[in-house]
């Protein structure tokens, strides 16, 4: 029975692996040139799979803002003026706004940085926080006040370090999904779609110069023109 | 920030820019001559700025330049050391020779309306190769990779102008090729899961030694990804025919840099990334790319023997060439290392002038079948010297770079304790007297066919460059100082500590 959990708790790897291989077989089994070519985006889609399976944390959210805390916390290490600018604003804005909807974009925009390092590596933040510029921690500020209102009184911070390890320390109480891998595969997908489109293009103009698509009859042709008629070689195209 | 200080970015960013550019360019205005010039210029440029690194490296250090000054590991970051500025300075090299080669050669061979495509193709090509030699990030390295990948299909693709058989070869590379690369991306994906970060410097950090199977699956995977794209054998069968129907001024480029960065990026991985102190990278170096290097040196050599089209022996001839490249790197000694280093140097100025040759004839004869060089030597005399001395070179003759590339395999071989390996070196050096020396005879011995029409020496924008090689060839196997010393204080600095 513990073989049987075992396999079924890494259920995302035996996805990606039947799929790669699925892909692969077609790729080399497969005469027609269309077919290997989606062989080969079965193929590559499988890794993508992986990859995602593997910035997935369990429990974790999107890697969406989605709670004031860390974003204050963050902030008011890097750039305690705006910090304090914000904190006012958000006491203004405090009565009937409405903390997370416009003020979640602001926040995932300006803090996807740190996202990334609370999530990934603890260890690594202190020392290297690298805040948003001013101007955009005073634009955020005020849906983050608004927040911290609600949440608890806003805290004055004299020690960055000590701050930057807070604001982890907080961050690590919302856990988030990796965005990393999610990214890369992002960029892994745009590069399929170019060797499928370039892939598909050879196609063409293989269809145009052979008039088949067929890999054992595209063999054939160019062994009749090499050793059949001898002049017949490359004067086809 | 001064421009000095952005001087890594310079061979990445100015290709990319100035590529989209050549498209727009007419393409039938003047012969094509606009885009022409234009990449020219854009490959001397980076040519000049991949010197002044490949200087400054070897008398300051190694540099590191943060991308949009995010430090890394966060950001990415490109790291030149020794091993990289020498193949950075090997492949903008042979693009500031090859595009100022290709204009003769490329408007008899491709469709004249696709010459601005062509130059734009070429050099994303180019600016692919030295960004994989640049980066220090794992996964840049995979995207950079594909960027010079899918440009050199479609540039495999414009050979059907002359042989349609060229579009059934680029379709098998790009099978093969996106084949390689997805491995090389789930290699990357195993190296991520099991350290977090991607670059290269911090994943062997993270590492420290610690072994388990993912990080073994991780290295398989990428050594099988890149042995495709190096064509190390037996992963080799896309680049016979894409080397002998590509348009010849693109197999010049591509025989002497794609194959190279590729073996770059496996000695990056084994020694930068994974760390050569791991069991598996021993036995990997014992079990798996010793004996198919031995193969690939003797098998290709052999079958290089029996092809009737120049270009495609050539291209068997780098097959076996790459075993020797990693037949060193197996040895696992620091001297194997240089001489792998020093090979894959040599062995893109060797293969970069055979290919500009064959280019030239085929300009002139229309043909690179063997029989097309019959009686050559009167014909063409310059074309068939290049072709002779860059042809000593590959056997490896004193005087020229290839001995000095076998002397230092030798070597290594013997310091290492293996006395047969360096029996194995000689003995398939001397399959390669036969291929080459075949041609030779050819050329030399052999009169002209009666009915030939009388033929005109290469034009000169194609022998200067052509000859320039050719006088690299020389010049690197005399002065060693510049190509032995640094590879060696590069296999030094790559064998010692990682950085």
């Amino acid at each position: 029975m513990d073989l049987v959990a075992f396999l079924a708790e890494r259920y995302n790897y035996w996805i990606f692996i039947v799929l790669m291989m699925m892909g692969l077989y077609i790729v080399i089994a497969r005469g027609n040139l269309i077919k290997k070519l989606i062989g080969l985006n079965v193929f590559q889609t499988s890794v993508f799979i992986y990859y995602i399976s593997i910035g997935k944390i369990t429990g974790g959210t999107a890697p969406i803002y989605v709670a004031g805390d860390m974003e204050r916390w963050a902030h008011g290490a890097g750039h305690d003026a705006g910090h304090g600018e914000g904190a006012a604003h958000g006491a203004d804005a405090l009565p009937g706004k409405d903390p997370l909807g416009a003020g979640a974009l602001h926040a995932d925009e300006t803090l996807q940085g740190d996202f990334e390092l609370a999530g990934n590596d603890l260890s690594t933040l202190t020392g290297e926080a690298h805040g948003a510029p001013d101007t955009q921690a005073v634009h955020a500020a005020p849906s983050d006040g608004v927040n911290d209102l609600l949440a608890a009184p806003p805290l004055k911070i004299e020690d960055h370090a000590s701050a930057v390890a807070d604001a982890a320390h907080k961050a690590a109480e919302v856990v988030y999904s990796n965005p990393l891998p999610h990214v890369l595969i992002l960029t892994a997908i745009v590069v399929g779609i170019a060797t499928t489109a370039v892939g598909l293009a050879l196609v063409v103009r293989i269809r145009e110069a052979y008039g088949t698509i067929e890999e054992d009859e595209l063999e054939a042709i160019d062994n009749v023109a090499e050793f059949g008629e001898t002049h017949a070689k490359g004067a086809a195209a | 920030m001064s421009l000095l200080a952005q001087l890594p970015v310079i061979p990445i960013i100015v290709p990319l820019v100035a590529a989209p550019l050549a498209v727009l360019m007419p393409a039938e205005k003047m012969g094509g001559r606009i885009p022409y010039i234009w990449t020219t210029l854009i490959a001397w440029t980076v040519f000049a700025a991949c010197v002044a690194i490949f200087y400054s490296v070897a008398t300051v250090g190694p540099i590191s330049y943060h991308l949009g000054d995010w430090a890394p590991p966060i950001g990415i970051e490109y790291r030149i050391d020794l091993a990289n500025a020498l193949v950075l300075t090997l492949v903008s090299g042979i693009g500031a020779l090859v595009f100022p080669f290709s204009y003769e050669s490329i408007r008899s061979e491709i469709d004249p309306r696709q010459i601005n495509l062509f130059y734009a193709a070429l050099l994303i090509c180019m600016v692919g190769l030295l960004g994989v030699t640049i980066t220090g990030d794992a996964f840049n390295v995979f995207v950079f990779l594909e960027i010079s990948s899918l440009s050199t299909y479609a540039l495999v693709a414009m050979g059907a102008n002359k042989d349609r058989r060229a579009l059934t070869a680029a379709f098998n590379y790009l099978v093969m090729g996106t084949i390689g690369a997805t491995f090389f991306v789930i290699g990357l994906g195993l190296l991520y899961q099991a350290t977090g970060t991607l670059n290269m410097a911090d994943v062997k950090f993270q590492l420290a030694g610690d072994n388990n199977r993912m990080v073994e699956a991780g290295f398989a995977f990428i050594i099988v990804g890149m042995g495709l794209k190096a064509a190390m054998f037996p992963m080799h069968l896309w680049m016979p025919n894409a080397y002998a129907y590509a348009p010849s001024a693109v197999s010049a480029f591509i025989a002497a840099t794609s194959t190279k960065v590729a073996v770059y990026v496996i000695i990056r991985f084994i020694y930068t990334v994974i760390g050569a102190d791991f069991d598996f990278a021993s036995a990997a170096f014992a079990w798996l790319i010793a004996p198919l290097a031995i193969a690939g040196m003797f098998f290709a050599s052999i079958v290089a023997i029996f092809q009737s089209d120049v270009k495609r022996m050539l291209a068997y001839s780098s097959v076996g060439q790459i075993g020797y490249m990693l037949f060193g790197v197996s040895f696992g000694t620091e001297q194997g290392l240089a001489a792998s280093l020093v090979h894959l140097f040599n062995h893109g100025l060797m293969k970069g002038a055979l290919f500009m040759a064959a280019a030239a004839v085929m300009l002139r004869v229309g043909s690179h079948a063997c029989s097309g060089y019959a009686g050559l030597a009167k014909r063409m005399p310059l074309t068939a010297a290049a072709f002779i001395i860059a042809g000593l070179s590959l056997i490896g003759v004193p005087l020229t770079v290839g001995f000095i590339s076998k002397w230092q395999l030798l070597s290594a071989a013997f310091d290492s304790g293996r006395p047969w390996a360096g029996f194995l070196i000689v003995a398939s050096s001397f399959l390669a007297v036969i291929y080459i020396g075949r041609v030779i005879e050819l050329m030399v011995l052999k009169p002209a066919p009666e009915n030939a029409p009388p033929i005109k020496e290469a034009p000169l924008s194609m022998l200067i460059p052509m000859m320039i090689l050719v006088a690299a060839n020389i010049y690197f196997g005399l002065n060693t100082e510049l190509t032995v010393d640094l590879a060696e204080r590069a296999a030094h600095a790559l064998m010692g500590a990682g950085r």
